[in-house]
């Protein structure tokens, strides 16, 4: 323990072959539904993916499996070539660089925004550590540089649970910010956002994207089109069709099931 | 250290702190020794003893609010904790009776009753008191630790919860009620002599019991006081709003409240092992269900999540017990009630949210600066 002090050990995580998530054959089913059905998708290190999808397609399921909360059936996960996500709990996951936003922003209605952002930090997370240590002045430093990024610096010391729809999710997406994860999972992040807001997570997405690796769950075609990158369609539980947001746009298969209902 | 410690309240809150100290252990002390019984402001030997009681009753409070009120993992058998720290001082205290039992015995009475021939194993040791410390401040963590362990770890929470340490409190009740499991059976351990020589009936005895009891309740205070401003204090109450958000943020939620319930019952086991000399006996009833939910009652009334709340709750609610049990016994059980009601109903923060409603501090965390 006295090596770690308040600085974390980087767990090594190997992309060698360029790719950051290897899904692989998951099959998740619920009381017989098949939520996942033999699903494979890859995200690559740095990339920013988008996954689209008609309700129930298993967009959700597929975070629940990547963040350990959902254990598969059959397939395996592994992030980077070395750590198999199958075998890890919760905590762990998030430790090794996996950052989850929920669909329903959750942040911790009760505390400040900046105690919220303190508690996420990227920081040895051991019992004894968060009795006896608090935020070291570099950390403040990257927790005020946050703090402007999600354009919250003015609420700073106002409870959460005051914040606006929006400024909850900006919130959250600053947590997983000082997190400083190797992969984040968005799942709808600008549901409920006014235009403004909207254009402004597109924009702060797209700047996450090569430091990060980046993937977008979301209904919002305009937001997705703004994103314009590789987007991946999930229905009942299997990849549709995968590619450029155009050629996907224009994929029969895709219309059928989603964009034209 | 010190710095840290003194950062734990502001300085109103350090003067209001340390005066409540002050008038627990110079104030009373001093108006029971150096006045003549008949002055008004003399206090009684029988209200120091009182008081004592109930400062044991506060050390509960808070080890119930750690959990419950900053966790959200309501407790409804700390009973047990209390217990097993009041049966271990029981112990030292019956086996320094010695011969001067009913019977004359080197065994405590209950044993030559029951036609033992020879001490238990398990009371071994319990003629030395340090031995006894040992066991006051390690048993009931260690009880707490390996229950905690595999409640926690099947994921156990909420209202399952709350009933299988409902049903752990009655279970041990049943057993300590048996003559056979060697600690007096119903009657339990009584008619204590002394502590460490000290004869128990003497008032100063009592008087030293009683300071040191609110010696400890305010280190206990300091003590939770620490834990609660610490990140970990915030990490407890995010587990409590969003579990799964502090998962994904990296925390292993197990150890986080395996470390605040054995703490939780440790502060239990001392306030017990407090109470047993003052009071003179320990006997299962102290486990009976409804003895843990009236600990929760006190910190729901005093108001959770506040430290200074569980002290207010366990004061009003065993204040008005005290009163009621004399003047009208039949009802107490409807007051406790409908205070309990009328509490939840019109101060969900409990009678402390009547003072911090006012107070500014509060105010600048709900209005943007």
């Amino acid at each position: 323990m006295s090596s770690a002090e308040t600085q974390v050990k980087e767990e090594s995580v190997n992309t060698m072959h360029g790719c950051i998530l290897y899904v692989e054959g998951v099959t998740v089913s619920f009381d017989g539904f098949k939520a996942l059905d033999d699903l494979n998708v890859y995200i690559d290190d740095g990339e920013l993916r988008c996954i689209i999808g008609p309700n129930g397609a298993g967009k959700t399921t597929m975070m629940d499996v990547v963040t350990g909360k959902t254990r598969p059936d059959r397939g395996t996960v592994f992030f980077g070539q070395n750590h198999d996500l199958t075998e890890m709990t919760e905590y762990e996951i998030a430790h090794l660089g996996i950052g989850r936003k929920f669909q329903k922003p959750t942040v911790f209605q009760n505390h400040t925004v900046f105690e919220n952002l303190e508690l996420a930090f990227h920081t040895n997370k051991n019992v004894w550590m968060s009795l006896t240590k608090s935020l070291t002045g570099e950390q403040r430093e990257k927790t005020d540089e946050v703090l402007e990024t999600i354009g919250l610096v003015n609420q700073m010391n106002l409870r959460a649970g005051l914040l606006s729809h929006g400024q909850k999710q900006w919130l959250e997406i600053g947590m997983l910010l000082v997190q400083d994860p190797r992969l984040l999972l968005i799942d709808e992040p600008v549901a409920g956002m006014t235009h403004q807001e909207t254009e402004a997570t597109v924009e702060l997405l797209k700047s996450l994207a090569g430091k990060h690796s980046v993937v977008v769950v979301e209904h919002e075609m305009d937001f997705i089109r703004s994103i314009a990158n590789r987007v991946t369609v999930l229905h009942e539980g299997r990849v549709l069709a995968d590619g450029k947001m155009e050629d996907v746009q224009n994929d029969p298969k895709v219309i059928e099931v989603y964009l034209g209902s | 250290m010190l710095k840290q410690i003194s950062q734990l309240h502001s300085l109103r809150g350090w003067i209001a702190t340390l005066s409540l100290l002050g008038i627990a252990i110079v104030v009373i002390p001093s108006l029971n020794i150096f006045l003549p019984q008949e002055s008004f402001f003399h206090v009684p030997d029988y209200i120091v003893s009182l008081f004592g009681k109930y400062l044991c009753y506060a050390m509960v409070a808070l080890a119930v609010d750690l959990i419950w009120g900053y966790t959200g993992i309501l407790s409804l058998g700390h009973g047990v904790f209390f217990s097993i720290g009041g049966y271990a001082m029981g112990m030292y205290l019956m086996r320094s009776i010695g011969k001067e039992g009913v019977y004359k015995s080197d065994l405590p009475d209950f044993m030559v009753f029951l036609d033992w021939k020879e001490l238990p194993w398990y009371w071994y040791g319990f003629d030395n008191f340090s031995f006894t410390l040992l066991v006051i401040l390690i048993l009931p963590g260690l009880f707490a630790f390996v229950f905690g362990f595999f409640a926690f770890r099947s994921r156990i929470k909420g209202v399952y919860f709350a009933i299988i340490t409902q049903a752990m409190t009655f279970a041990l009740m049943l057993l300590f009620f048996r003559n056979n499991t060697g600690f007096g059976g119903n009657n339990g351990l009584t008619d204590f002599k002394r502590i460490l020589g000290y004869s128990l009936h003497e008032p100063s005895t009592k008087m030293g019991l009683y300071v040191i009891t609110a010696t400890l309740l305010f280190l206990s205070y300091v003590l939770c006081r620490y834990v609660v401003k610490s990140k970990l204090g915030r990490v407890l109450t995010a587990i409590r709003d969003a579990e799964s958000r502090v998962m994904f943020s990296g925390y292993n939620t197990l150890h986080y409240k395996l470390f605040v319930w054995t703490l939780s019952a440790c502060l239990c086991g001392i306030a017990g092992a407090l109470y047993v000399p003052q009071v003179g006996i320990i006997n299962p009833s102290e486990m009976q269900p409804s003895n843990s939910i009236e600990m929760a009652i006190w910190v729901a009334v005093g108001g959770r999540a506040s430290l200074g709340g569980a002290f207010l709750g366990a004061g009003v609610v065993n204040g008005a017990k005290s009163w009621f049990t004399v003047a009208a016994p039949d009802y107490w059980l409807y007051f406790l009630g409908s205070l309990f009601i009328v509490v939840t109903l019109y101060f969900p923060k409990g009678l402390i949210g009547i003072f911090t409603r006012f107070s500014p501090a509060e105010k600048t965390k709900e209005i943007s600066r």
